[in-house]
C-alpha cells in the first residue's frame, strides 16, 4: 500500500506522463546476441540445464513457429515485429550462481523489488502472500516454499519444475495451449524463459494467495513467460499475477503462455493486475502484451475464474479462455480494461462449452480515455454435446472524452438447442452531472473520475483478492490521470 | 460571507438570472422562495460552479474571495455546500466510502491529515443517528435505489459531516413526509451557529416553520422581487406568488 501512496504522490508531483515504475536497475547481464534461431534456443536450454526432452520440445515448437502465419489483428494497429532484433535471454550475472537464500541476492535486485513494493523479505511475508518473483528471465526467490511443501503443494519456477517434476510438466505442458495454436504460442514454447509452476494435490485447499510479480528489466528483451497451474481433484488455489516494466522509448514484447488445468471438483482463481508501461502520450514506447491464457476445466464440477485488471501496455491482446470439458464445470471471466492516451487494447474471452450443464459468465468493463481504443472480443461456443449449457455475458463500456473508441464484438456459436446464451452490452459517456456532484463534495476532477470509474468496475474488482482490490482501485484512478481537462 | 451583485446568467443563449442581488452575512439563514422555473436551482449551480452557465455580468464575493474564479472543488473545500434538488446516484460507490473520500478531500485541501478510521466511524454513526438513518444504508451504493426522502436525508448527512460555512439547500423539503421534514430540519438547526450561513430554497412556507429564517426573498423571473423577514413567507402563503410579484 505504501508503494501506491508513493505512486500517487509521485504522479501528482511529476505530472501524468511519469510512470512510477519507470526506473531501471543497473546490472551486469549475461546476454547472447540478438536474433531468433536454433542456437539461441539451445543456449537458453543449456543455461537452464534442461533435460534433453525439453530442448527437443522447444526445437519442435520453433519449427512449428516458422510454419505458422502471423495472427490477424482486427482492431489493433500493430507495427511489424522484427523477431531478429530482439534479445531472447538475459539474466543478471549475479544470479548465474543461483542464490540459496535472500541474503545472497544482489542488493540492487532487492532494491528494485522494494521500489515496486513487493514484499520479498521473509519478515514482510506476514501479509499472507507467497511471492515467486521473476526478474527478467530467472526466478529470483520463492518464498513460503516450506509451508506450502508441507501440504504437498509445489510452487516454483517452471525451470525448476522441469527438473524436479518432469512427469507433471511432460503431462500437462502444452496440453491446454497446443504448440501449434498460433504463432505466439509456438514462439513462446520455443523460447520461454521462466514463469510459475503450481501443483495442488488432491483434496488440498491452498491456504495463501500465490503470487508472481513479473518485471521486464533489460532493454530490448522479449519476455516469454510460461506458467502452468494444475489443481488436482477437490483442490483450490488462488493465484495473482502483477506486472510492471521500466519506461523506455523502444517497445518491448511480452508473449506469455499461461495454462491452467482443473480436475474433478477443483477450482482455480487466476487474477491479473497488469500495469506495464503504456508508452508516453504520443504513443512512443511501451510494452506489447500478447498473451495466451487458457484454462481447461477437465474434471466434472470444476471451475476456473479469470479476473483481470488491464491498465498498462501500449498494445494488449489477450483472451483468457476456458475450455469447459467436465460436466457441470464453470468458467468465469471478469475484466477491467483501461486505455488512455494512445493505448490499444483488444481483449475478451473464449468460453468453449463441451460438457453437459456447463456454465459461463462474462463481465467486461472497458474504459477508454484520450485517443485510446478499447475492444471487447468474446467467443461463446456451445458444442453439440453441451446439453443445458448456459452463458451470461455483460459488456459495459465507458468513454471519457470525444476522441476515444469502444467496440464490442461478441461471437456466439451454438450447436445445441437446449443451451441459453444471454448477452447485454452498454456504452456510455462519463456522466458530467455525477462528476459535478463529486466535485461539489470536494473531490478534484481526477479523484472524481477515479471514483466513478471504480464504481463502474466494482462488479469486477470485488472478485480480486482483498489485498489487491485496494491496490487495483488506486491503479484504476492513476491510469486515468490527465484524462479530464 | 456571500455577496451577489447584479448577477446575470444565461444558458445556451437563454437569459435566466437577470440582475440578482443578494447579501448573506455570517450566521444568517436566508430563505429563497419562488415559482417553478424562476431560476432558483440555476442560482445554486452558479454558486457552486457548474459549467455551461454563462456569467454575463455581475460579481460574487465569498469570504473575501472572488467566487467565480474558484473551481468547483475549491469552492466546496472552502466551505460551500449544495444540497442538491436531485442528488446523483453513483453506482458501485459505497455511501460511507464516498463520505470518507469527501471528508478527506477537504482535509487534504486544508493541509490536514486523513481522518482515522475510528474517528470517521464515530462521526458517521452519531450523525446518522441524529438523522434517523439506518447505518445499513451507508453500505449501499450512493443514492442508488434510495427513495426520494432517503436521498434528501443523505444530502443533509453529507452536509452535517462536512459542516460547511455556507450551505445551500435546494428544495430539500420536497418529497419529505412530515416526520422526515422535522428530522431534516433538526439536522439543519443543529448546524446553525454564529459562523455558518444558509440559503434555503423552497416552494413552501411549511419548511420555514421548522427552520426559522432571518430573511425571506421572493424570486421571480431571475430577479429578487421582494425581501423581508419571516412574515413575508406567511404573506406569500396567503396571497400566492402572483399577487406578491405584481404588488412588488
Ligand atoms: N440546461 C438548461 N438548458 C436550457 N434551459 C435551462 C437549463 N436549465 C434550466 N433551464 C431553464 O432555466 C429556467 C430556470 O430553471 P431552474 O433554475 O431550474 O428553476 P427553479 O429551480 O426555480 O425551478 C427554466 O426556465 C428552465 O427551463
Ligand atoms: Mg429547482
Amino acid at each position: 500500500m505504501a508503494a501506491t501512496e508513493q505512486t500517487i504522490k509521485q504522479v501528482n508531483t511529476l505530472g501524468d506522463t511519469d510512470y512510477k515504475y519507470g526506473f531501471s536497475t543497473e546490472l551486469d547481464e549475461i546476454r547472447p546476441p540478438k536474433g531468433l534461431n536454433e542456437d539461441i534456443i539451445k543456449f537458453i536450454s543449456t543455461q537452464k540445464e534442461e533435460p534433453e526432452w525439453m530442448l527437443d520440445w522447444r526445437l519442435n515448437a520453433f519449427k512449428v513457429f516458422n510454419k505458422l502465419p502471423k495472427p490477424e489483428w482486427a482492431k489493433l494497429n500493430i507495427p511489424e515485429i522484427d523477431y531478429q532484433d530482439c534479445y531472447y535471454y538475459s539474466i543478471p550475472k549475479s544470479l548465474k550462481d543461483k542464490p540459496k537464500s535472500l541474503d545472497e541476492i544482489d542488493p540492487e535486485i532487492i532494491k528494485t523489488y522494494e521500489k515496486l513494493g513487493i514484499p520479498l523479505k521473509e519478515q514482510k511475508m506476514l501479509s499472507g502472500i507467497a511471492v515467486d518473483a521473476v526478474f527478467d528471465s530467472v526466478s529470483v526467490a520463492t518464498t513460503y516454499k516450506k509451508q506450502l511443501s508441507d501440504l504437498g503443494i509445489v510452487f516454483c519456477s517452471i525451470s525448476e519444475a522441469v527438473k524436479t517434476h518432469p512427469d507433471l510438466v511432460k503431462k500437462y505442458l502444452g496440453s491446454v495451449i497446443p504448440v501449434s495454436d498460433h504463432s505466439f504460442a509456438a514462439l513462446n514454447s520455443a523460447v520461454f524463459t521462466d514463469g510459475s509452476f503450481i501443483y495442488i494435490p488432491e483434496g488440498v485447499r491452498c491456504p495463501v494467495e500465490l503470487s508472481t510479480y513479473f518485471r521486464i528489466n533489460a532493454m530490448n528483451t522479449g519476455q516469454f513467460e510460461r506458467t502452468l497451474i494444475i489443481a488436482d481433484k477437490d483442490s483450490y488455489v488462488s493465484y495473482l499475477e502483477g506486472c510492471t516494466a521500466p519506461m523506455r522509448d523502444e517497445n518491448q514484447l511480452h508473449a506469455a503462455n499461461v495454462e491452467l488445468v482443473a480436475l474433478d471438483n477443483a477450482e482455480i482463481k487466476y487474477s491479473t493486475v497488469q500495469n506495464w508501461y503504456p508508452g508516453d502520450k504520443e504513443g512512443k514506447g511501451g510494452i506489447y502484451n500478447f498473451v495466451t491464457k487458457r484454462g481447461a476445466c477437465r474434471g466434472k464440477n470444476s471451475k476456473i475464474s479469470w479476473t483481470q485488471v488491464e491498465t498498462g501496455s501500449a498494445i494488449t491482446w489477450k483472451y483468457p479462455s476456458c475450455i469447459l470439458q467436465g460436466d457441470n464445470s464453470k468458467g468465469e471471466f471478469y475484466s477491467v480494461a483501461i486505455t488512455n492516451n494512445m493505448q490499444q487494447a483488444d481483449t475478451g474471452t473464449k468460453m468453449i462449452h463441451i460438457g453437459k450443464n456447463t456454465s459461463s459468465k462474462i463481465i467486461s468493463k472497458g474504459i477508454s480515455a484520450g485517443k485510446a481504443n478499447n475492444t471487447y472480443r468474446g467467443l461463446v461456443n456451445i458444442l453439440s454435446k453441451a446439453k443445458n449449457a448456459r452463458n451470461f455475458t455483460q459488456c459495459d463500456s465507458l468513454l471519457i472524452g470525444n476522441k476515444c473508441g469502444a467496440h464490442t464484438v461478441p461471437y456466439i456459436e451454438s450447436s445445441n438447442s437446449d443451451s441459453m446464451v444471454e448477452h447485454e452490452a452498454t456504452t456510455s459517456k462519463i456522466n458530467e452531472d455525477q462528476l459535478f456532484y463529486c466535485q461539489q463534495r470536494g473531490l478534484n476532477s481526477e479523484d472524481a473520475v477515479g471514483l466513478i470509474v471504480n464504481g463502474f468496475c466494482k462488479e469486477v474488482l470485488q472478485h480480486l483478492p482483498m489485498e489487491f482490490a485496494v491496490e487495483a482501485q488506486k491503479l484504476v484512478a492513476i491510469s486515468l490521470e490527465g484524462s479530464v481537462g | 460571507m456571500l455577496e451577489i451583485k447584479n448577477l446575470h446568467v444565461s444558458i445556451e443563449e437563454k437569459k435566466i438570472i437577470k440582475g440578482l442581488n443578494l447579501s448573506i452575512n455570517k450566521g444568517e439563514v436566508h430563505a429563497l422562495m419562488g415559482p417553478n422555473g424562476s431560476g432558483k436551482s440555476t442560482l445554486s449551480y452558479v454558486l457552486s460552479g457548474k459549467d455551461k452557465y454563462e456569467i454575463d455580468d455581475g460579481t460574487i464575493e465569498y469570504n473575501e474571495k472572488n467566487l467565480l474564479e474558484l473551481d468547483v472543488d475549491e469552492r466546496a473545500n472552502e466551505g460551500l455546500f449544495l444540497a442538491f434538488q436531485y442528488p446523483m446516484e453513483i453506482p458501485g460507490v459505497q455511501t460511507s466510502f464516498f463520505l470518507k473520500t469527501a471528508i478527506n478531500s477537504k482535509r487534504k485541501y486544508l493541509g490536514q491529515s486523513e481522518m482515522d478510521a475510528l474517528e470517521f466511524a464515530k462521526l458517521i454513526k452519531s450523525k446518522s443517528e441524529d438523522l434517523n438513518i439506518n447505518t445499513e444504508m451507508l453500505k449501499r451504493d450512493l443514492n442508488v435505489n434510495y427513495s426520494g426522502g432517503e436521498k434528501k436525508k443523505q444530502e443533509i448527512l453529507q452536509m452535517s459531516m462536512l459542516s460547511p460555512k455556507m450551505a445551500i439547500l435546494d428544495e430539500t423539503d420536497s418529497g419529505l413526509d412530515i416526520d422526515a421534514l422535522r428530522i431534516v430540519s433538526e439536522g439543519v438547526n443543529k448546524l446553525r451557529s454564529k459562523e455558518n450561513s444558509f440559503l434555503v430554497i423552497t416552494h413552501y412556507q411549511r419548511l420555514l416553520n421548522y427552520i426559522k429564517p432571518d430573511f425571506v426573498h421572493i424570486i421571480a423571473d431571475g430577479r429578487i422581487v421582494k425581501s423581508g423577514d419571516y412574515s413575508l413567507a406567511l404573506e406569500l402563503e396567503e396571497k400566492g406568488y402572483e399577487e406578491i410579484s405584481n404588488s412588488a
